[in-house]
């Protein structure tokens, strides 16, 4: 069984968060994955509808949420704020943090290991 | 002088108003030091606040300020859009159910906001950021003395920082003598306070 926490993933360009989404699938098939990439008008950028939208769409109501950079995480805050989920925004280097936590769902390693390697890759202050 | 809803809504209708008109040399500003979309991102939440006033126009002095927020919220996105949406929101909490401010009821209004960018950007003072304008422009308006003299000489000084903080700091020196585009953007904030009424009078 995988775990029932969710991944949420969220990038200034919608062919890096596809290009992602695509690269985690392979390992992590059954983990529950939303993104956004890039504005409501497809351009470079982060909006906070969007971010909403993949927070809200993820089947999951506990989620870890990863960014590429600084504006994307104002937007991920502002919308964890408001929504009822219980929300974890990763300070982590952004694909291999969702990666490490994409396969380590997937063989549904226990929580405190995850965070463990999760803080090996803590680079966003 | 008195803070009304009336005067606050001319104060951000002049707001808006300078955004739009210098949308084009605030991304100027960010494609040097940022991501080059400061203007367009700031002159849409302008645009739509305008024109959500003529449909909707605020009843409470608050609701100038809500109203704002949810437009830079929704509507602005990037850094900008929290930034500033989280600053509106804080002063409307400040502001509650008051129909006036006083002068010292408004400045403290405008520090709600101040903590508002700090929590939110997780900055500090000196870092390059929009705080650089707004800290001196409240010590000003606290002593009556804001002027846009004052204005212009802070935001040179911003300009002859390092940045530390946002998308900027990753130019390193590079940042320095290069204007920050969320102090300009704040500059027309306070600018346009100025223009909404006689701040440093009675």
């Amino acid at each position: 069984m995988v775990t029932n926490i969710g991944i949420v993933m969220v990038s200034h360009s919608k062919d890096i968060a596809k290009g992602l989404y695509d690269l985690i699938l392979q390992v992590a098939p059954n983990v529950s994955i939303t993104y956004v990439g890039g504005t409501v008008d497809g351009d470079i950028g982060t909006s906070f509808e969007t971010v909403q939208q993949a927070i809200e769409e993820n089947t999951c109501d506990q989620l870890f949420a990863f960014y590429d950079l600084g504006s994307a995480k104002m937007n991920l805050e502002m919308a964890a704020e408001l929504s009822e989920k219980e929300i974890e925004i990763m300070d982590v280097s952004f694909i291999e943090g969702v990666y490490c936590t994409a396969a380590l769902f997937e063989m549904n390693a226990d929580l405190p290991a995850v965070i463990n390697e999760l803080e090996k890759l803590m680079i966003k202050r | 002088m008195i803070i009304t809803k009336e005067l606050a809504q001319k104060w951000f209708t002049v707001f808006a108003e300078k955004v739009i008109q210098d949308k084009e040399q605030l991304s100027e500003y960010d494609r040097i030091i940022g991501d080059g979309d400061h203007g367009m991102n700031m002159a849409r939440g302008a645009q739509q606040l305008l024109s959500s006033w003529q449909e909707t126009p605020p009843v409470h002095l608050a609701d100038v300020f809500k109203q704002a927020a949810m437009k830079w919220i929704s509507g602005v996105g990037g850094a900008s859009g929290p930034l500033y949406g989280t600053a509106f929101f804080e002063m409307a909490k400040a502001i509650g159910t008051k129909e006036e401010l006083q002068h010292e009821e408004l400045v403290n209004v405008i520090k709600a906001g101040f903590d508002g960018i700090r929590k939110r950007g997780k900055s500090e003072v000196g870092q390059k950021t929009m705080l650089d304008v707004w800290a001196p422009a409240i010590e000003s308006l606290e002593e009556k003395q804001l002027t846009t003299e004052i204005l212009e000489t802070t935001l040179t000084k911003v300009t002859a920082l390092k940045a530390t903080k946002g998308r900027a700091s990753f130019l390193g020196e590079r940042s320095i003598n290069e204007v920050d585009p969320g102090a300009a953007s704040s500059k027309l904030f306070f600018e346009a306070l100025l223009e909404a009424g006689d701040l440093n009078g009675d």
